[in-house]
């Protein structure tokens, strides 16, 4: 090979020639571009773009990155949000994250993301990217990433694409996470055959600071320079966010499979170490990490959010492939990168860093005042633009949406299978179901002790995080959505998502603040997948409104579906909570022999969308009533009873019921308990079935200390909420006792429960 | 250039055993080392006073004694511990080691490195089922006379967290005849082996018992609240094993009765 660069070898479009060739045919509509958005280009330049401007407008006008179809509904995130919800937000939505203050000078900084398509094309590097790329968006707030959770859909567990697709994306999660050193602290685990040809693989990551380390993507300061540091530009990833993240499957089209990127995790755990080095020492002015549309998206945002210009030198970057183009390298979506604002004064600060990590950087130009974007190949110009209009002016499309016409005869058509009267078998087979099962199979690859302090992982409701040593100042985390809901009310649905995470946070103790969320939907160029759309974020923005609690950033995924077959609008939503002192945790279980077990709420006939209706092949009528006052009561409830030692176990109702409620409260440490129902099933008027097996909302179960039953029950009746003893643990028994209905050994349970995963994927 | 990396979450707790505070114990960090500031915790929590070293210094630093510590070295990409070991500082530690004066704890990564490094014998391959594996596991103390283990009583159990990928240990049967015979296996897996180890040992020595391997992280059970669910020493509360502190206090007590 020879090392010729420049040039000649690649014939350069520059701008020059551009002016002078109004003529040539360009390939936008391969890049992505639909007509009318190409036009548009050719009207903001005054002439038509070069390769390199083309290849940027269309990464960061693609869906991916541009939430074209999307912004008109996101908007309401913003809307909706009153004064004193943003009381606690020191960043809100339009950064690389959210941050959020949770007291003595400390904050925190969290979002979810998907990485569905490329996780499907290449599990393994499409799920270990998806880690890679939230760890960076954490780490270019200013904070140190001090955890990360992972909500995976997959088809159903028995079809014969289902194993490749665990395997390669539960290990690439494993492989990139373990080796960050980041605890992985839950997540949700689903089968369900709508997931089949489009798995969603969303991955959420935290991160702590000190206030005064927030840390913008912005480039200010005229004449300071540019510098792109981490991984080589390789030809990875090419056009994935245009192409991958912003159109379906389709089987007519040639494999995408070039378009997935691949991850470096040493790279980025070096990267992260180097980067808090280069905080601490204050020597970066801006900074921004490198995700979809790389140095496109890197050099446009950070120089429109700044002075308003950037002047590059592209030959600069270093190649792991010298024969890239100058559109490839622009687009390129190689990982492990972060591209820097540096003073002139701190270059040799910033150098000796980079030297210690053996980091290589290179630097690539300067800010400006001009309001342009100018970027060169060996001194031509090649790019000659403002970068807002690459950024920030994409199209936005006001797609239509209407109601579907099916919806009316799923809603009427409410569950009326099975409703057996042996409970124990049912229960046996609702705790072995591919949803209910044991998770422990996955969850096992990952490491949740790094750190140390982990104060809660899973199973319990929420992860726990201890953020100061000294104060046991902490965090909780949960995220929740329920696919089939939605389906059946997506306004609804969005709702219940954001209510079962609260309460898991709440049930853990800690005080729900903020919210992040990954809206994982269909094709939005059809109407009715659309109007689902518009329907969930009405629904999340309403509930996070009503529970006062803002949304601090997120993600949209379009296009998960495969020909004609959309995914069930699923809306996964992850709530962060705050506690003074992480060592008044709640956990799931109970463990301490004649306490008393509480069941908190009401609980309805609400079988519709329910994992009972769904393990018998049911998805009709309307998802459980929401109430989000009785919601925020339950949580001021858990939380009081946390602060005050009310309650020493935990755990919300939600898929599966109080079934799979007392069943996981009971195998949480392998202690049994012997529960009476007949009160509860009087009170509610409802029968055995309905008491074990329907999903009301607004519920959790408790154990209470013989001492605290009076204190306990006197809250409860102060907040007016309802609460029914309904048994005590029983060290001695080894099993769930339900008395009058079946006696279930707490062995057969577990094997039960444990058994699933292993059996289809080990 | 010495920038501090910085800690999130520094405490500046009183240590429980003021006596024990003038050891130091050096922690070395890697490109790639996950567990180091667990390290430094655990030296902090077991009364001691941690001192962090850079793999790339030729100082050691005064320190008493030496912890390698869990991660990815270098990713792991050609073998675990297989470029750490050629770090300058490993010079220093293999030197100052070899002679059965300087206590080196390497734990799970560390522990590949001191194959690597030939201060222990054998070698690490990965798990026999292929996982990464992250498990609460009960192990026997074997041999309660090294300098890492003194604080236990011969064949005690303890439980701690094992988290690895490349966890199974290997050596040829001489070698393993000879371990056995002389008493340097100081750890074995209990309840059943997770990785397929030879002869279900999880932690070894050398002929001193100064240099000690482990494949599970003590430095994970050292504190209440952030350990494991249970304990083999005794009823706890959630997450309030610390079984593993026995360790980081049995080397202090050594360096400050010698």
């Amino acid at each position: 090979m020879t090392t010729e660069t420049t040039s000649k070898k690649f014939n350069i479009d520059t701008v020059e020639h551009a002016e002078q060739t109004p003529e040539q045919p360009l390939p936008w509509a391969e890049l992505g571009l639909k007509e009318n958005e190409y036009l548009r280009v050719v009207e903001i330049l005054g002439r038509r773009p070069t390769a390199a401007e083309l290849a940027m407008y269309s990464v960061m006008w693609s869906e991916h990155c541009s939430y074209k179809s999307s912004k008109v509904h996101l908007r309401q995130f913003g809307d909706k949000v009153t004064e004193a919800m943003k009381e606690h937000l020191l960043v809100g939505i339009g950064e690389n994250a959210g941050v959020v203050d949770i007291g003595d000078g400390w904050a925190v900084t969290f979002k979810v993301e998907s990485h569905n398509h490329p996780s499907f094309v290449e599990p393994y590097q499409g799920a270990a990217t998806g880690v890679g790329g939230i760890v960076r968006d954490i780490i270019s707030m200013g904070a140190r990433p001090v955890a990360v959770m992972d909500p995976l859909r997959f088809g159903a567990i028995d079809h014969p694409d289902t194993p490749r697709l665990v395997h390669g994306i539960v290990s690439g999660i494993g492989g990139y996470g373990n080796s960050l050193g980041l605890p992985n602290i839950g997540g949700e685990v689903v089968f369900d055959s709508v997931y089949q040809g489009n798995p969603l693989v969303n991955a959420l990551a935290v991160g702590v600071l000190r206030h005064e380390d927030i840390r913008l993507a912005n480039a200010s300061g005229v004449g300071n320079r540019v510098v792109l540091f981490g991984a080589r530009t390789g030809g990875d990833g090419i056009g994935g966010a245009s192409v991958l993240a912003s159109e379906s499957f389709d089987s007519s089209k040639p494999s995408k499979r070039p378009a997935v990127q691949v991850g470096d995790p040493f790279a980025e755990k070096v990267l992260i170490e180097c980067c808090l080095e280069l905080f601490k020492a204050s020597v970066v002015e801006g900074i921004q990490d490198l995700g979809a549309a790389g140095i496109s998206c890197a050099t446009s945002e950070l120089a429109s959010n700044g002075d308003g210009g950037m002047h590059v030198e592209l030959t600069s970057v270093l190649l792991r492939d010298p024969s890239l183009t100058p559109g490839e390298i622009l687009m390129s979506e190689s990982q492990e990168r972060m591209m820097a604002v540096v003073t002139p004064e701190n270059t040799a600060a910033f150098e000796a860093i980079m030297d210690k990590w053996n980091v290589e950087y290179s630097w690539l130009g300067e800010v400006t005042d001009t309001g342009r974007l100018i970027i060169e190949w060996d001194g031509e110009k090649i790019v000659d633009v403002d970068p807002r209009t690459v950024a920030h002016d994409g199209p936005v499309y006001e797609r239509p949406y209407s109601r579907p016409e099916w919806l009316d005869g799923v809603q009427a058509d409410s569950f009326a299978g099975d409703r057996p009267s042996d409970l124990k078998t049912a229960v046996l087979e609702l705790m072995a179901s591919p949803n209910m099962c044991s998770k422990d199979w996955i969850t096992n690859q990952y490491d949740r002790y790094v750190q140390g302090n982990t104060a809660l992982a899973m199973p319990d409701d929420a992860g726990v995080v201890r953020v100061d040593e000294e104060t046991g100042l902490g965090i909780a985390l949960s995220t929740d959505a329920n696919g089939r809901y939605s389906y059946l009310n997506p306004y609804d649905g969005a709702r219940l998502a954001l209510a079962e995470a609260y309460r898991n946070v709440a049930t853990s103790g800690a005080k729900p603040m903020a919210v992040t969320d990954c809206l994982n939907f269909g094709s939005p160029e059809d109407p009715e997948v659309m109007w689902q759309f518009a329907e969930s974020v009405r629904g999340l923005a309403d509930a996070c409104q009503e529970l006062g609690v803002p949304v601090t950033g997120g993600n949209v995924s379009l296009y998960n579906q495969t020909g004609g077959v959309a995914i069930h609008p699923t809306p996964v939503v992850g709530v962060l909570g705050v506690f003074d002192d992480v060592a008044r945790r709640t956990p799931s279980g109970w463990r301490e022999d004649g306490q008393a077990i509480y069941l908190l709420g009401t609980t309805r006939d609400e079988l519709d969308g329910s994992e009972w209706a769904n393990l018998h092949g049911h998805l009709g009528g309307q998802p459980p009533a929401l109430d989000l006052g009785a919601e925020k009561t339950l949580a001021a409830i858990l939380i009081n009873s946390s602060r005050d030692g009310m309650i020493d176990a935990a755990h919300d109702l939600s898929e599966g019921g109080l079934a799979a409620a007392l069943s996981e409260a009971a195998l949480r440490f392998g202690v049994g308990a012997r529960i009476a129902i007949d009160e509860l099933c009087e009170r509610d008027g409802i029968d055995a079935f309905t008491a074990l097996f329907s999903e009301s909302q607004a519920r959790a179960v408790v154990s209470v200390p013989r001492s605290e039953e009076v204190r306990f029950n006197d809250m409860c009746a102060a907040r007016n909420f309802p609460r029914t003893r309904i048994g005590v643990v029983d060290v001695e028994s080894d099993a769930l006792d339900v008395q009058g209905h079946f006696t279930l050994p707490l062995t057969e349970l577990k094997e039960a429960h444990e058994a699933t995963l292993p059996k289809h994927f080990a | 250039m010495t920038v501090e990396t910085p800690l999130i979450g520094h405490s500046n707790a009183a240590v429980v055993d003021s006596s024990l505070s003038g050891v130091r114990v050096g922690v070395v960090t890697f490109p790639g080392s996950l567990d180091d500031r667990d390290a430094l915790r655990a030296v902090r929590l077991a009364g001691g006073t941690g001192v962090a070293l850079w793999h790339g210094d030729h100082d050691l630093k005064d320190v008493d004694a030496v912890i390698i510590p869990g991660g990815f070295s270098y990713g792991d990409y050609l073998r675990a511990g297989a470029i750490s070991r050629f770090a300058p500082l490993m010079e220093q530690i293999t030197a100052a080691a070899t002679g059965g004066s300087l206590p080196v704890l390497g734990i799970c990564n560390g522990f590949q490195v001191l194959t690597e490094a030939h201060l222990l014998p054998g070698s690490m391959v990965k798990n026999n089922h292929l996982h990464f594996l992250c498990k609460d596991q009960r192990l026997k103390v074997e041999n309660s006379s090294t300098a890492w283990t003194s604080s236990y009583a011969e064949g005690s159990e303890i439980v701690v967290p094992l988290k690895n990928q490349d966890g199974q240990f290997v050596a040829d049967e001489r070698t393993l005849d000879e371990l056995e015979g002389e008493g340097r296996v100081v750890f074995r897996y209990l309840g059943g082996n997770p990785n397929g180890s030879r002869r279900d040992i999880a932690g070894i020595t050398n002929e001193h018992g100064n240099v000690v391997g482990l494949m599970p992280h003590p430095e994970h059970a050292v504190e209440a609240g952030f350990g494991p669910d249970s304990s083999a020493l005794g009823e706890v509360e959630v997450r309030g094993g610390v079984d593993g502190l026995g360790i980081f206090t049995s080397v202090l007590q050594k360096l400050v009765n010698k």
